[in-house]
């Protein structure tokens, strides 16, 4: 569904992304994990246009879109949450959903079409889903962190998209309110039927989302499979994951 | 900038509406003239809003489309002997034209820049009117614009204006209050979240852009016809600069705040040069007011008056 082929990204001299070959495969939900500096949001901003790859390209059910603006990715059906927290604070929780609303229905040309009470009803229904119907009028800005990391989500689901991009969805998170976000990222991708491509720290939210892992380390790929595959690569247990097992379940 | 329009913010607007028809029968020439003028700058300082409030964006030319609409018409008008209704539409669609042109260069940057380049373009037209003697009376201005008769006569112009200005008004708070509004106060509170919903940001700016410098022409082509002449000065950055303290002292958080703006700031000029001929000393202070106590400007400042009244109650 997604594909990329040799992408290189340079920083003036620093390899951030080395010759990676991805492949993301329709329904599933693709784990990527690797240490802090390995290049994971990197990789997320070459897929969805915030950056251009040096070198190599990124298709999208066959179609180059490297190259490509952001917001016209997002219109192909990709959308992606951030890792820090990218909401508009003086907004209202309302008001953040209602413009991906607006800008996914093309109307953010209307100079006559009154905002006011626009997809009322799709932005209290994408509002229940994430549990801010509660929070509905409040401003952004002054929403726990928690919470808003729950605007983001529903902020890209209101986009529409086939495939959604997480980089680090639990980030920041307390204990319930990563399990929560958990089961929320689990439902919302199966009755969705959804895409995912997501990064995370944390092991135990990895193995509960993921069903295929990929390593990146250093700019490169490691390895890919499955979550028990991957858990057995030696390899990768020294790079990366026999820290990061321990810390997680300390 | 809310959704819809509160009750009291209704009732304000037509108390307004009502004050300023019944101003004509005060019988007073100097009311009437004060008026007119406030209305036209008002007018300005809204359209200028659209860049400052809802883009996210500060121009430091905005008089040089308040200079291209006024000199259209009056070149059409006088020059050229068009009728009134042509020779406005003309000015209009030229200044929105000028605008589309410059826009397209304004918004591949931002910030400084953005300003920069707005003050560039708005000295080129000031430079055009400066210069090009045989069309717009260079220095000497382009005096004695013929305004057709039947607005020829101090209480008809001022309904003209009235009517105009109400109708550009509405015409803006309509805008502003849109799917594009919105998704504007978007591109403004987080341009690279817009763009990552499906927004082409710079597109966006662009039409702010033209919007704004529309309206702009709108009030240009009235003053120039109030004056029956067109200036120099009407295309000088320091005109830009006045419409933006205006809109500062307005509030550029709230539609109509640059309104009450232009209003306050054309009363206390008149009145401080009847005392003295140091309003720019005056104005020097009202700007660091404005910036150290009032970053709201009026519109905020009434806005925490009421809500503080409504706390204390």
């Amino acid at each position: 569904m997604l594909e990329t082929h040799d992408l290189h990204k340079h920083f003036d001299g620093f390899k951030a992304i080395t010759a990676i070959n991805f492949k993301l495969i329709e329904g599933e939900r693709h784990a990527i994990i690797g240490p802090n500096g390995a290049g994971k949001t990197t990789f997320f901003n070459l897929i969805t246009g915030h950056l251009q790859p040096s070198a190599g390209e990124v298709r999208y059910k066959g179609d180059l879109i490297s190259g490509l603006p952001p917001y016209r990715i997002v219109k192909l059906g990709l959308a992606r949450s951030f890792q820090r927290i990218n909401i508009y604070p003086r907004m209202t929780v309302f008001q953040n959903v209602q413009v991906a609303l607006i800008a996914q229905n093309n109307q953010h040309l209307h100079f006559f079409t009154r905002a006011h009470n626009l997809y009322k009803e799709e932005t209290e229904d994408l509002l229940e889903l994430v549990d801010l119907l509660g929070e509905i009028q409040d401003i952004a800005g002054e929403l726990a962190y928690g919470k808003q990391k729950q605007l983001e989500l529903a902020i890209s689901l209101a986009a529409n998209p086939r495939v959604l991009l997480l980089d680090e969805p639990t980030a920041g998170m307390s204990p319930s309110e990563t399990a929560e976000s958990i089961r929320l990222i689990n439902d919302i991708t199966q009755s969705r039927s959804l895409t995912l491509l997501f990064t995370e720290h944390d092991m135990s939210v990895v193995f509960s989302i993921a069903d295929r892992i990929s390593v990146l380390h250093h700019g490169e790929i490691l390895a890919s499979g499955a979550p028990d595959e991957v858990r057995k690569d030696v390899e990768v247990r020294r790079v990366y994951l026999g820290e990061e097992v321990g810390h997680a379940s300390a | 900038m809310t959704d819809a329009m509160t009750r009291s913010a209704m009732a304000g607007c037509l108390i307004s509406l009502a004050l300023l028809i019944s101003v004509p029968l005060f019988q007073s020439a100097y009311l009437i003239d004060v008026v007119t003028e406030i209305l036209i700058y008002a007018l300005f300082a809204l359209s200028l809003n659209v860049i400052i409030g809802y883009s996210g964006n500060v121009s430091f030319g905005h008089a040089a489309y308040f200079a291209i609409g006024g000199y259209t018409n009056a070149i059409l008008l006088t020059s050229h002997g068009w009728a009134l209704v042509p020779s406005f539409v003309t000015s209009i669609l030229v200044t929105m034209i000028a605008a589309g042109f410059v826009a397209y260069f304004c918004t591949r940057l931002t910030n400084i820049y953005f300003a920069m380049l707005t003050l560039a373009f708005s000295m080129l037209v000031w430079a055009i009117a400066f210069k090009w003697r045989s069309v717009t009376g260079g220095d000497d201005g382009f005096v004695g614009i013929r305004v057709p008769e039947i607005i020829n006569n101090r209480a008809h112009f001022y309904y003209f204006t009235l009517i105009m200005v109400t109708a550009a008004t509405t015409l803006l708070w309509f805008i502003c209050h849109s799917a594009f509004g919105r998704t504007l106060v978007a591109v403004r509170e987080n341009a690279t979240r817009a763009g990552f919903v499906g927004v082409n940001t710079r597109l966006m700016r662009w039409w702010a852009f033209v919007v704004a410098g529309t309206f702009a022409g709108i009030a240009g082509a009235i003053f120039g016809m109030f004056h029956r002449g067109m200036y120099v000065e009407s295309a000088f950055w320091t005109q830009s600069a006045t419409v933006l303290i205006m809109t500062l002292l307005g509030g550029m958080f709230s539609f109509f705040g640059p309104a009450i703006g232009a209003a306050t700031l054309f009363i206390l000029e008149r009145i401080t040069n009847e005392y003295t001929e140091y309003w720019p000393t005056v104005l020097g202070c009202i700007l660091l007011v404005i910036l150290l106590f009032l970053p709201d400007g009026l519109a905020g400042l009434a806005r925490k008056v009421r809500s503080y009244v409504a706390g204390s109650n």
